[in-house]
């Protein structure tokens, strides 16, 4: 709620319409560019416009902030702002996760000639084997889906291939009284090793929010400085799954649902982990040039909580990608 | 304004968000004259015929719903940073208007939906381009994804359409039966309620395709269930007008339209429900019928008053009461000549969506077309009137325009002032309600500064 005293109203600026010509160009350009034949000049035309406005833009922010201007009203509806960012990205992963959900537990089900959930499918069982023999004769119930549809329908001409190998949990290839002599198999999986890292950076990334509010600057440069580092690689580890999978696993995008899910679930994850990564940075570089106080780092502690965020989703893909994946 | 506020908590990004759509309209539009043709394929835009068989324009269409997309979001974070942080002191949450409850549910609505639907265009986008097989049986997908996803964000979207319309309503119709609301936190809740059952309903447009018995029944009942807490609302505008003292300016005569209309859209709506009643109904016109009840009845009829009621606000100026009721009559009536012969197209079976339709529903397609025109003729005399009362309008000072209306906005000066409160009011408690005292805002400025704020 406001309190007494005056608004603070800025000045009228030009950058939001040219942040939406940007926009403007970015769509129309990388529509063009998908299509077949097509380029991605203005694309790029669109992208280096938006570079040079958000540049502008948050410099002005950070400008109106050094100067005073922001009133703790104004800071307050930047706090709204990124928390209701960060749930519309909650809701985009949602789709996401629903539709591996849907597709897996349900669909599945349906197209193999099986009722999916016992309990509540009530689809009888004769038209559930009607369903598979009528439209795709062969197929099984399985996931990861190894064999799709298509393949079972088409042989080797089918459009969509299953991969050879999954990524899943490399455990659940042996029976349960050998997982304590196979653990070592462990070893070289890499999604254990994300999750080892981005877990770590969520804990520095706390270390450095606590120093700074203790006004060690010190503390607070290290542990975001490794932060970052930590970011870095989970990105490079991810670059090196997806070259083995593309490489030695046969898993492709068009490797069936399987494949489709697995890489826009951890692309998007690791989009995201991208940007989580270049926003700390700057906040680093902000920080190495003493623009934030132990009360006065809204900057870095927003970049923060997206950094949490992006850290639950993988945990989260973590389990039904890849240990139940 | 209605809360005490000179602006939008976050003035640029409103902007923003306003300009991309001038952008993102151009892109739609420019695919009209695509090789292959504009977006063929419905709102709905159900995969694989916006996905397998859709022509190249496709992709702007995607990307276009993007940045819609982002503008949605943008804006509706601001509404909801404006609404929580804003607000004049004194002003709680159970003491707003309840348009600007309207709002806030509504941003929260969008919020929560809009990205799920850019969900599903990349996934569209993916399919088309990237070789997934989200909507591919043939790589163990499913089509019917698709329209979960999309009726995920679809059905929200129709109460993002008739929230902001509830709000208007529950302004006008206080205001002239000079009493105030009844019942007015019952109408919070039910907003509330509405909001949170939108997101457990979908799959009411999907009777058809194939559900399991229980996934059927479980959201005939659900959609049900909606029907409480609009009654709650419908009872509440009615008990409002009772013994109320009653004057039927134009704003009034198209909110009592609204709840009448609406009312029945509802019903039909609630017909629809049934799922076992809908494989019949589906895709014909009954549900044509009933959406445009719901829909022109309720958003374009609420936003008709809206502006009726609030454009001496915003302009200073009075509109024509003459015109206006003519221009009520006629609506009111052509609305009903044009869409009532729908439901009985649909019930005798008449598909949607074809240009063209057996002759057997020649004549009740003849009577629907003349209430079209005739409508339409009341939409332009909407616009005359508009014009004119921003040109030649009587002017209005009296900072209350209505005499029974409640509210920040009619405290301050007519036209209201840029930046109307430099300073947020301040409340005085004292007899019925809360009192407001707006210490002297800036000097009205000319009408001519209005349209820079922002
Ligand atoms: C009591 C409340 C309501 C109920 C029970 C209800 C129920 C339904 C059902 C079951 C359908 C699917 C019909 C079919 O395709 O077979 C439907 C369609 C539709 N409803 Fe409603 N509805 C209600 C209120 C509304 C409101 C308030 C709006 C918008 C302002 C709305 C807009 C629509 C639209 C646009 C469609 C058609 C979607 C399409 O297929 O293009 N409805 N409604
Ligand atoms: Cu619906």
């Amino acid at each position: 709620m406001s309190s007494e005293g005056n608004y603070y109203v800025p000045e009228q600026s030009k950058l939001p319409i040219f942040c939406a010509t940007a926009m403007g160009l970015m769509a129309f350009g990388a529509a063009s560019w998908v299509i077949e034949g097509g380029d991605a000049k203005i694309f790029l035309v669109g992208l280096a416009l938006m570079t040079v406005v958000m540049y502008k833009w948050w410099s002005l922010v950070i400008d109106e902030n050094m100067q005073g201007l922001v009133s703790p009203q104004l800071k307050h509806s930047y706090v709204l702002g990124m928390l209701w960012f960060i749930f519309s990205e909650v809701m985009f992963f949602a789709a996401f996760f629903g539709a591996l959900f849907y597709v897996r537990v349900l669909v599945n089900a349906w197209i193999g000639g099986e009722a999916a959930v016992a309990l509540f499918d009530s689809t009888p069982t004769a038209a559930a084997a009607a369903n598979n023999e009528i439209l795709w004769p062969g197929y099984e119930r399985q996931w990861p889906v190894m064999q799709t549809p298509d393949q079972a329908v088409n042989g080797d001409s089918a459009m969509f291939k299953g991969p050879d190998r999954s990524m899943s949990l490399p455990l659940w290839e042996y029976p349960v009284s050998q997982w304590l002599s196979k653990l070592y198999t462990l070893l070289p999986w890499l999604p254990l090793w994300n999750t080892v890292i981005l877990l770590t950076s969520s804990f520095t990334v706390h270390l450095a929010h606590t120093g700074l509010k203790e006004g060690k600057r010190d503390v607070f440069l290290r542990y975001l400085g490794i932060t970052v580092m930590l970011g870095f690689l989970f990105l490079c580890l991810q670059v090196a799954e997806y070259y083995e999978a593309y490489a030695h696993y046969g898993l492709t995008l068009k490797s069936g649902i399987y494949g489709t899910t697995f890489f826009m679930l951890t692309g998007f994850h690791g989009a995201h982990v991208t940007l989580g990564t270049a926003m700390l940075l700057i906040q680093f570089i902000r920080g190495l040039k003493g623009q934030f106080s132990s009360d006065d780092h809204f900057g870095f502690e927003a970049a923060s909580w997206y950094w949490h965020f992006v850290d639950v989703v993988w945990l989260g893909l973590f389990l039904v990608v890849y240990i139940f994946g | 304004m209605m809360i005490g506020a000179p602006d939008m908590a976050l003035p640029r990004m409103n902007n923003l968000s306003f300009w991309i759509l001038p952008f993102a309209f151009a892109i739609l539009v420019s695919t009209l004259f695509m090789e292959g043709g504009g977006p063929n394929f419905g709102w709905t835009f159900y995969a694989p015929l916006s996905t397998t068989f859709a022509p190249d324009s496709v992709n702007y269409f995607i990307f276009a719903v993007h940045i819609m997309g982002a503008s949605s979001i943008m804006g509706s974070i601001n509404i909801i940073a404006t609404i929580m942080n804003m607000r004049a002191p004194g002003m709680t949450y159970m003491k707003m208007p309840l348009f600007v409850w309207t709002w806030l549910i509504t941003a929260f609505l969008l919020v929560a939906v809009m990205p799920v639907l850019a969900g599903a265009v990349t996934m569209m986008l993916m399919d088309i381009n990237f070789g997934t097989s989200f909507f591919n049986a043939a790589g163990g997908g499913d089509p019917v994804l698709f329209q979960h996803v999309f009726w995920f964000f679809g059905h929200p979207e129709v109460y993002i359409i008739i929230l902001p319309a509830f709000g208007v309503v529950s302004q006008i119709i206080p205001t002239f039966s000079r009493k105030p609301l009844f019942g007015y936190s019952s109408m919070v809740y039910a907003t509330a309620a509405i909001a949170f059952l939108s997101f457990v309903v979908w799959a009411h447009h999907m009777f058809t395709v194939g559900m399991p018995i229980a996934g059927e029944l479980y959201f005939m009942y659900a959609t049900m269930l909606i029907a409480v807490p609009t009654g709650v609302k419908v009872f509440n505008w009615i008990t409002t007008m009772y013994r109320g003292a009653l004057t039927f300016e134009t704003p009034m005569l198209f909110s009592i339209a609204f709840v009448i209309l609406f009312t029945f859209g509802g019903f039909t709506g609630l017909m629809l429900s049934v799922a076992a009643a809908d494989i019949q109904y589906h895709d014909t016109y009954f549900v044509v019928a009933h959406f445009h009840y719901v829909m022109v009845a309720g958003a374009v009829f609420s936003g008709t008053a809206a502006v009726y009621y609030w454009l001496p606000k915003w302009c200073g100026k009075m509109y024509n009461e003459t015109m206006g009721k003519i221009q009520f009559w006629i609506a009111f009536i052509a609305f009903n000549i044009t869409f009532m012969p729908q439901h009985f197209l649909g019930l005798a079976g008449m598909p949607r969506r074809y240009a063209d339709y057996g002759l057997q529903f020649a004549d009740w397609n003849m009577v629907s077309s003349i209430g079209a025109f005739m409508y339409g003729g009341a939409q332009l005399l909407f616009l005359f009137n508009v014009v004119r009362t921003i040109t030649h309008g009587q002017p209005v000072s009296d900072a209350k325009v209505w005499e029974g209306a409640e509210g920040l906005e009619w405290l301050v000066a007519t036209p209201a002032p840029y930046h109307t409160f430099i300073k947020p009011p301040v409340m005085s408690v004292g007899g019925e309600g809360p009192e407001w005292r707006v210490d002297a805002p800036a000097p009205a400025m000319a009408f001519k500064m209005a349209p820079e704020a922002g």
